[in-house]
């Protein structure tokens, strides 16, 4: 029997749909995704805010309210206390005058910026750290693992407190400080799986047909790991955002008179008696944004799923 | 009334893709001291099949019957069940790691699931029958054995104790699901050789579930062969090997290289196991049958004197010349 | 004739190590323990034997996928840096990666050793997906969308991509279903006549392997304890341990298995971190003579070579 005749042997699997471009893992990901209702009306949510944080100057211009000038005519009562919620302040103005919409939304542009920019740098240093240790096994894995060990038994908030009060506030500190406590989980995640994927056949291969080091940490490894650490990031990102509250509300964070949720937070304290809105509306934005990326990350980990795999090979 | 009557069961899945319709019909009998081997591909729905007695198919839909010394397990009580599994049925399964709880001693496993059935035993008694166990099931030093963790076992090894274990209560049917798969040849003879044995001596009714047709050659009396949740083919043992009718059979049996050595082309299946998704039309095994004819993929066969194929019953058997009546039949 | 490969006392040993901070040697897996043999251009040679015999590891070592701990493999006209011996895995699911295309994986070798340009890259690949009896349409699917059998001819295709001379199968159909096993062994076949390939052809399936080998060698512990002529090796089998293995041998036969006597061994195989002495069969064999315990016997013979004293036909 000739070779041709030999192909004729060759499978036709009548289960599956004969599209030349097959549905990748990602694309299928995300179709289970889209069915996730949670998780779409989470991915609505921070498209929303990331929309108006992106827009503030022109909400800015239509109100006619910067996010630093104090109106002391029209934002305060005659008697000194900051206006409700009307139709010149749509959430009302703060302590010293000022929109409390507007300042919220240059806030929200604060808090994205550090939760975003944060997770990334972990997340860049955190899979290069990984990758290495479990990749190259040995002494590399045992020291980095005990630097690992190390930066995650540290009392991270008295570091942070520590290190702002010695290098003074500011965006771009934070965004390191806050980096440099979330790339462990990060490092820790992508080190056991690569670990775990080193071990597996495919790896085998790649190495029998001569492929290097770093080839197959790139083209072998990599694209296995998007899906934890995709997971592990969007569920990074709402954790940064809450911690640089926590500074910004501690005094700690950005510039006092840059506008961000925990600052404003902070300044609500004293007057949360008479305008409540001063405490209800940040509170509740930095609830709905850290829910809203959570329920996306979960979202994201169940489209994710490795039993996908198995559903669609099932004979 | 035998032991065991399966009939008409269906076992669906429901999976985020659609339902999956694991097992899709199959009924049978077993009777004490007879063995039935159910052989199939993965997917064949054999395992899901008798998991589904066992009431540890969660989340499926059963429909169907199945009654054991003339009582129905199928939406029978968990508790009832439970009773049932273990000292009336046991299972034996393919990885005996996954199935023995690898904190405790085997001997206190033993132990308590006798006690667990047999409420009456003291320890020391139950003791001294989990130690008679082990070494019925070929344990050399059995009385120092029984101290000993799963993992201080060899896979063979392991494999034996599941057996003691699944032994313990004298059950009436054990269900035995590809016991061998993970042992090496010479092992594997050993547990075979020991299964054999002990069915003889306990009259057991035993179900024998494989891939290899091979390993059941020497020791079912009957044989189920299943194919895209459906039985293909059932008929005694020497029918099975000797005058297979049905394609899929006949394939199975033509895929392995032949014993005397012979280096003739191998004769495979074409094509892949279809998905259970969405399982063919009419006949589940047309679109990979070299003999399929047009009424194959309309009309579902039935299963007729031991064989589901719409060929003549008079075409049996393996080899080329068989292979020609049947195209001819076929129109092919 | 030059033999195209000659493996000379080749042994592995993997350390087994303790130790937290400091790891030290505490002992040693002897997985191969001195296998000389040959494999001839064009033939098969089948390597059996039962889990933990070494067979894989022998493999992996002639691939070149693990450097051997003494002794030496020649190759003579194989240049293993051209990728002229090539590995076929086990696991049709472990040996691809799951999120990479299939053009993109049989593509691998001619990447990795930088042969031809894209275009003419993607023309191999359709020619390779041609040949082993897929689809070509189909270069751009991820292998979760193939069955097993597929799956392994996308696994023999990326072998086949650097014309190789040298192919190491390593259990290349036990991990599918007896109706594709059969299949993939008639596809090796085919390509052996038509592309004139030499193959190592590993399994535990005994008659797997008499059906493709033309000699075949039976490993113990470690070491080959017989090597023959294919059809000499199954109707004579000398060593006891190949005649237990072939009794133990399960047959589709009721007749043949009612009628055949088996040779049932006691008890287990040793562990390969402590083998036995001398003769590493003799606790398990039923000829074992003081002689076995104390004085290892030697692979004897020309064409059939046997390493016991007593050796002789049992079945």
């Amino acid at each position: 029997m000739s070779l041709i005749e030999a192909s004729s042997e060759a499978e036709h699997t009548p289960g599956i749909t004969p599209a030349v471009r097959g549905k990748g893992p990602w694309q299928l990901a995300w179709e289970r995704l889209q069915r996730d209702r949670a998780a779409m009306v989470s991915l609505a949510v921070i498209c929303v805010i990331v929309l108006l944080a992106v827009f503030a100057p022109v909400f800015a211009a239509v109100t006619g309210h910067g996010p630093q000038d104090q109106f002391p005519e029209t934002g305060l009562t005659p008697e000194g206390l900051p206006v409700g919620p009307g139709s010149g302040f749509w959430l009302g103005a703060d302590s010293l005058g000022r929109d409390l919409f507007v300042r919220l939304l240059y806030g929200a542009r604060v808090s994205l910026l550090v939760g975003v920019l944060s997770t990334l740098l972990a997340t860049v240093f955190g899979v290069v750290t990984g990758m290495l240790a479990g990749f190259y096994g040995g002494w590399v894995d045992g020291v980095l693992a005990r630097l690992l060990d190390v930066v995650l038994s540290f009392p991270y908030l008295l570091v942070a407190i520590v290190l702002v009060a010695a290098l003074g506030a500011g965006v771009p500190l934070m965004i390191l400080v806050i980096a440099f406590f979330s790339f462990a989980a990060m490092a820790r995640v992508v080190r056991g799986q690569t670990m775990a994927y080193k071990e597996r056949e495919f790896v085998e291969a790649a190495r029998s047909l001569g492929a290097s080091k770093l080839r197959t940490m790139f083209v072998d490894l990599l694209p296995n790991l998007v899906a934890p650490v995709t997971v592990l990031a969007s569920l990074l990102i709402p954790t940064a955002i809450v911690f640089e509250a926590t500074l910004s509300f501690l005094g700690l964070g950005v510039d006092p008179r840059t506008p961000s949720w925990g600052a404003i937070l902070a300044d609500s304290t004293d007057y949360y008696r008479v305008a409540p809105g001063l405490l209800i509306f940040p509170a509740l934005l930095l609830l709905i944004t850290t829910l809203a990326f959570n329920l996306l990350g979960d979202g994201i980990r169940d489209a994710l799923d490795p039993r996908s795999d198995r559903l669609l090979s099932r004979k | 009334m035998a032991l065991l009557e399966v009939a008409d069961l269906r076992v669906t899945f429901p999976t985020p893709d659609g339902p999956v319709q694991a097992v899709r019909g199959v009924s049978f009998q077993v009777d004490r001291g007879r063995t039935l081997g159910i052989v199939g591909e993965s997917g064949s729905g054999k395992s899901v099949s008798t998991q589904t007695l066992m009431g540890l198919t969660q989340g499926a839909r059963v429909s169907g019957s199945a009654k054991f010394e003339g009582r129905e397990l199928i939406g029978m009580p968990e508790p009832e069940l439970r009773k049932l599994r273990g000292a009336q049925i046991s299972m034996i399964f393919q990885d005996p790691l996954s199935s023995l709880h690898p904190l405790y001693t085997v001997g206190w496993q033993i132990v308590e699931a006798i006690r667990l059935h047999e409420p009456a035993t003291t320890k020391a008694q139950a003791r001294k029958r989990a130690i008679e166990q082990l070494g019925l099931v070929g344990i050399p030093q059995p009385d120092r054995r029984v101290d000993d963790y799963p993992h201080q076992f060899s896979g063979g090894m392991r494999q034996r104790v599941m057996i003691a274990m699944a032994l313990a209560l004298n059950p009436k049917l054990i269900i035995a699901d590809e016991p061998t798969t993970a042992l090496d040849a010479t092992v594997q003879a050993q547990i075979l050789d020991l299964m054999i044995r002990l069915q003889q001596e306990f009259d057991t009714a035993l179900i024998m579930i494989t891939h290899d047709l091979g390993v059941i050659a020497g020791m079912a009396d009957e044989v189920l062969v299943m194919y895209a949740g459906k039985p293909v083919e059932h008929a005694e043992r020497r029918e099975i090997y000797y005058a297979p009718h049905h394609p899929y059979t006949v394939g199975l049996l033509e895929s392995v290289p032949s014993v005397s050595g012979a280096k003739d082309r191998l004769r495979p299946v074409p094509g892949a196991p279809p998905s259970l998704l969405t399982p063919p039309t009419g006949c589940g095994f047309h679109p990979r049958c070299r003999y399929a004819m047009p009424r194959c993929p309309v009309e579902e066969p039935p299963l007729i004197r031991g064989s589901a194929c719409w060929l003549p019953r008079d075409i049996v058997g393996t080899g080329p010349e068989a292979a020609r009546r049947r195209s001819e039949a076929a129109g092919r | 004739m030059t033999a195209l490969l000659r493996v000379n006392d080749v042994r592995k040993y993997f350390p087994i190590k303790e130790g937290l901070l400091i790891r030290r040697e505490v002992g040693r897996v002897h997985a191969v323990d001195g296998v000389t043999l040959e494999v001839q251009p064009g033939e098969t040679l089948g390597i059996v034997g039962e889990s933990g015999c070494g067979k894989s590891t022998l493999a992996r070592c002639i691939a070149g996928l693990h450097e051997v701990t003494s002794g030496s493999i020649e190759y003579h006209g194989l240049d293993r840096s051209r990728g002229q011996i090539q590995m076929i895995f086990q696991d049709p699911y472990g040996s691809l990666n799951p999120r990479r295309r299939v053009g993109s994986i049989i593509a691998d070798p001619l990447v990795i050793h930088r042969s031809g340009t894209p275009a003419e890259r993607r023309n191999r690949v359709r020619e390779l997906m041609e040949l082993v009896g897929l689809n070509p349409e189909h270069y751009n699917r991820f292998p979760a969308e193939f069955s097993g059998g597929q799956r392994q001819r996308i696994g023999i295709a990326r072998a086949l991509a650097l014309r190789p001379r040298l192919i190491v199968c390593d259990e290349p159909v036990s991990a599918l279903d007896v109706s594709i096993q059969a299949q993939v062994i008639n596809l090796l076949k085919d390509l052996q006549s038509e592309l004139g390939l030499t193959y190592v052809f590993i399994a535990h399936d005994l008659s797997v392997v008499r059906y493709v080998s033309d000699r075949v060698a039976v490993m113990y512990l470690g070491k080959v304890v017989e090597i023959a002529p294919a059809e000499q090796l199954y109707r004579s089998p000398q060593h006891p341990y190949t005649n237990a293995l072939l009794s133990a041998a399960s047959v589709a036969d009721p007749d043949l298995a009612a009628k055949r006597e088996r040779i049932l061994l006691t008890g287990d195989v040793p562990s390969p971190i402590l083998p036995p002495p001398a003769c590493r069969f003799h606790p398990r064999c039923p000829k074992a003579a003081p002689r076995c315990s104390a004085e290892e016997p030697l692979l004897l013979g020309e064409d059939h070579r046997t390493a016991c004293h007593y050796p002789g036909v049992m079945i």
